[in-house]
């Protein structure tokens, strides 16, 4: 979304593929190599390398404990693995801080909602534009030029996705009041707010009955198309994953045991043992 | 009374509604005339504004090849660049036919068959694929139009078009097109037709009402005038499109008078949309003024000790007090300033929040309401009324005049309308507003509209000696009783059903000497009483079956019959005997439709024997009833259900006397 990333875009325009539904997507805007990471003595990811395209809704599924919170924790920066490396826009990602990577443009949301629950809806999605407000905090106090122009622009950026994600009626609600699947939505639209090159969607439909999922990947095909955010998600819900995403890498035991379209992992024999379960050596 | 003759000399220039358009363009050019709420901004159109975009859409059709007499399908919820359409339509000589946005495909493709829609105009994508699924079978339409571009990126734009597009087109064609459409928004006459409207259709296939610029000018003309509308007037536009209301008020009257129409956010957003805008001109079906008094009630019990007392202190007062001052009758001083002092503590305030504090007229219609919710918002100074009126009419057959406003009648005939009663009781109209024709359906229009003009409505009433005009029953429900007199089961059930504590009855007494009447208790008022007062119960049987619980049903009934007896037409409907059914009657046992509404033939026969007791005169009745569950197994329920003897008032009192 940002320049930085629309310029990588450019650069590799002639790389990539075009998806059966007509969406382009560009070359390689992450690649993970060689990752491992470790907990003490215990192997959360051992070895393993994939990358994300511009422009593809990457899910990365395994059943429980293989590793893919923890993957999508050393994406966002929030984990630094022992080994390996991430090239992020053609460069080598340097150790950094969560926040950091934030204003590389990789926005997420939470299994467990982490909303400001006193919050209306309208103050959490503002929160989001944070890195869009560069006032100082003296312009702020007397709300005074850069500081006033940049709340409007930044509503503004605000108000066009709560059109976009059928919220406005919970505009003003406080976010504690409402109910778990709105809750979801609104998480979306915060880190929809930062306008992220990359969006990281943990177990999106988490808890969700099957309308609020049906909503929930509309808006995530939506996103992708409208705004065109290359999307990582996580997810349990194997015909979720099949039906929305482009590429899908596997996981178990800290492994990756297939990496994909959804057709050539559903036939992947590793993968169909994981999940009927085969006994581990 | 105005007829049309008279009317129409004045209508010379204004014999369309693009016509209306321009004048509105011309005298009040700068005052806004839509509004609508995007991106949480009110973003706003005056009629000069108005004027350039109808006429870049109208250009765009043309460019489409959109012809004379064609037929375009408006799919969506209210939002200006809809209405636009409508009136961009009827520039171009082509006539707008307005859908229900939340009617299946299935559905959709009958009407959109049977008018040949050449142009469908869609809300969003979710309309889109509704007409692209139509498409399958019905081959008439060559062209989609839609507003949201959200989502269409990928679809086929061969035959589809975004509306800004068309827009844009019709701007750039303003030199090569710009006479033709002068050309055909000239020729518009009178005659024209103006819209055409499908109606529901209980019965059959909806039938698709033609009504001619005649039918809605001189009704939207007639019925402003009633109100006083005037410029800066506001209206909230919510209510579904296809709706021959929405028609006359948003487009009819809002062009006639030239007044804001305010288009909402979305349809979850229509009551903070109201109390932003805060509409003069208001309409509502019941069950929205009812919701919203529930809330009111609901926060209130929520409020400190203090404002409940005042709250509740206030109300007491409105009640004797606004109506009164509404209508302009004469109330003392003291009880002037007392209502003052409640106007700055309560009504005032609880006003703005419903968004109803700047109110001139309000009406409601479709069903009967609730006389306790009909006064609360009298009470609060709103000056809500009822109007009586169907799309065959152009909405207006009777309504209330100010001063004149009663919770039980719908009014007197508005202007230009006249009215009569057949033998049978059925109401018939005749009216400038009424409709030309159905849409290729002869037989139907012969039937409903004989050659005089005078239309029959389907519904059973008569005029009060006040003039004021009563509606009682469908037609076809009103029976007559052994003496003769008239039965209307549905009124008195209307009535009952007030009653918060009772959810449904069925009066039976068709062709019999006395009424007798099944209720069903409201599990959700009854069982709350119940946890209130410390009353055990496990099911629903054993509440309903309760000492106390029929005490005060039987309270309620006799109330209904000291009001049913007031009136000297329906006396006998009074109920002699009644009993609490011991299962709620259910759409899955087959009593009632899926829209709850009782099937008084199966009920009957289902429950002949409970109805033998009632004409009997045991006290209870031991009864097994078949029943469906959820999963679709079937039961028994097995009860003895206690009849009583209501007390009966009036003439039907004194036969009853006689009797014995």
């Amino acid at each position: 979304m940002n320049e930085q990333g629309e310029a990588m875009r450019d650069t590799d325009a002639n790389e990539g593929y075009v998806t059966a539904d007509g969406r382009k997507i560009g070359g390689v805007a992450m690649e993970m190599k060689n990752i491992t990471l470790r907990f003490g003595g215990v192997v959360a990811i051992k070895d393993i390398s994939f990358d994300i395209r511009w422009g593809e809704v990457r899910a990365i599924i395994g059943p429980n404990g293989a590793g893919k919170s923890s993957m999508l924790n050393v994406i966002s920066g929030f984990y630094n693995p022992q080994e390996g490396e991430i090239i992020y826009k053609g460069y080598r990602r340097p150790r950094m801080r969560p926040y950091q990577v934030a204003r590389t443009g990789i926005a997420r949301t939470f299994q467990n909602i982490a909303l400001f629950e006193g919050m209306s809806v309208l103050d959490n999605i503002m929160t989001g534009r944070l890195h869009h407000m560069k006032a100082n905090m003296f312009q702020q106090a007397i709300w005074w030029g850069k500081a006033s122009r940049e709340e409007q622009e930044n509503r503004e950026a605000v108000e066009k996705i709560i059109d976009f994600l059928e919220i406005q009626h919970i505009r003003k609600t406080p976010v504690a009041r409402l109910p778990y699947g709105l809750k979801k939505r609104v998480e979306l639209a915060r880190a929809l707010a930062a306008e992220p090159s990359i969006l990281l969607l943990d177990e999106p439909m988490a808890g969700m009955n099957v309308e609020e999922k049906e909503d929930m990947c509309r808006f995530i095909l939506d996103v992708n198309d409208e705004f065109n955010t290359t999307t990582v998600l996580i997810e349990h819900d194997m015909g979720v994953v099949m039906d929305l995403s482009d590429r899908v890498v596997v996981m178990d035991y800290g492994k990756k045991i297939g990496d994909g379209t959804p057709d050539e992992v559903r036939n992947n024999e590793e993968v169909i043992k994981a999940y009927l379960g085969v006994a581990h050596d | 009374m105005t007829t049309t003759a008279e009317t129409s000399p004045k209508l010379d220039d204004l014999c369309s509604i693009p016509a209306l358009l321009a004048r509105n363009a011309k005298r009040y050019g700068m005052q806004t005339a839509y509004r609508e709420k995007e991106f949480g901004i009110w973003q706003s159109w005056t009629w000069t504004e108005t004027e350039a975009e109808v006429r870049a859409m109208a250009l765009g059709f043309l460019a489409l090849g959109m012809a004379r007499g064609d037929y375009v399908a408006i799919i969506g919820r209210n939002r200006p660049a809809l209405y636009w359409a409508m009136v961009a339509a009827q520039s171009v000589g082509a006539i707008p036919v307005p859908l229900y946005q939340d009617a299946v495909a299935e559905e959709m493709a009958y009407v959109l068959d049977h008018c040949g829609a050449r142009f469908v105009i869609c809300g969003d994508q979710e309309q889109v694929d509704k007409v692209i699924e139509v498409q399958e079978t019905v081959k008439c339409i060559e062209q989609i139009a839609y507003l949201d571009k959200r989502g269409m990126r990928k679809y086929d734009h061969s035959k589809m078009n975004w509306l800004e597009d068309i827009m844009r087109e019709g701007r750039a064609a303003e030199t090569r097109l710009g006479a033709e459409l002068d050309k055909r928004k000239a020729e518009l006459t009178l005659d024209h037709t103006c819209v055409m409207l499908y109606t529901s259709g209980t019965t059959g296939k909806p039938k698709g009402v033609v009504l001619s610029n005649r039918n809605i000018i001189v009704t939207s003309k007639n019925s402003s005038e009633f109100d006083h509308l005037k410029p800066g007037d506001e209206i909230l536009a919510y209510l579904p499109m296809a709706w021959v209301g929405d028609f006359i008020f948003a487009i009819g009257q809002a062009y006639w008078t030239g007044f804001c129409v305010n288009c909402p956010e979305s349809a979850q957003t229509m009551l903070t949309d109201l109390r932003e805008i805060g509409p003069t001109y208001y309409f509502a079906p019941p069950r929205i003024f009812e919701n919203m008094l529930t809330t009111v009630m609901i926060r209130m019990e929520d409020a400190s000790p203090l404002k409940r007392r005042i709250f509740h202190h206030s109300m007491e007062h409105a009640r004797g007090v606004g109506p009164k001052l509404l209508d302009g009758k004469p109330v003392s001083v003291g009880a002037k300033l007392k209502y003052a002092l409640g106007n700055l503590l309560v009504y005032g305030p609880l006003k703005d929040t419903l968004g109803l504090r700047r109110i001139r007229v309000a009406y409601t219609a479709g069903e009967a309401i609730g006389p306790e919710i009909f006064e609360f918002y009298r009470s609060l100074g709103i000056n809500l009324k009822q109007l009586y009126g169907q799309t065959e009419a152009s909405v207006f057959i009777t309504q209330q005049p100010d001063g004149e406003v009663r919770n039980d009648t719908v009014g007197v005939p508005s202007p230009g309308v006249e009215v009569k009663i057949g033998e049978n009781g059925e109401v018939f109209y005749r009216s400038p507003g009424t409709f030309e024709s159905y849409y290729k359906n002869p037989e139907s229009t012969a039937s409903t509209k004989d050659p005089e003009g005078w239309v029959a409505t389907g519904d059973a009433g008569f005029f009060e000696e006040s003039g004021h005009l009563r509606i009682i029953d469908r037609a076809k429900d009103v029976g007559k009783m052994a003496d003769g007199s008239m039965f209307a089961p549905k009124y008195v059930e209307n009535k009952l059903k007030f009653f918060p504590n009772i959810l449904e009855s069925v009066v039976f007494g068709n062709g019999r000497d006395r009424c007798v009447a099944f209720i069903n208790i409201d599990l959700g008022a009854v069982g709350s009483w119940a946890e209130r007062n410390n009353i055990a119960y496990s099911s629903y049987q054993e509440l309903a079956g309760l000492k106390r619980v029929l005490d005060t049903i039987q309270e309620h009934v006799e109330q209904v019959n000291e009001s049913v007896a007031e009136d000297e037409m329906l006396s006998n409907c009074q109920i002699h005997r009644f009993l609490v059914l011991h299962k709620e009657l259910d759409a899955d046992d087959g009593e009632m439709t899926r829209t709850r509404k009782v099937r008084r033939r199966i009920v009957e026969e289902k429950y002949a024997d409970l109805i033998d007791a009632l004409y009997g005169d045991k006290d209870e009745i031991y009864t097994e009833t078949e029943v469906t569950y959820e999963d679709g197994r079937k039961g028994k329920l097995k009860a003895t259900l206690e009849i009583r003897d209501a007390k009966v008032f009036g003439r039907a009192a004194g036969q009853k006397v006689a009797a014995e």
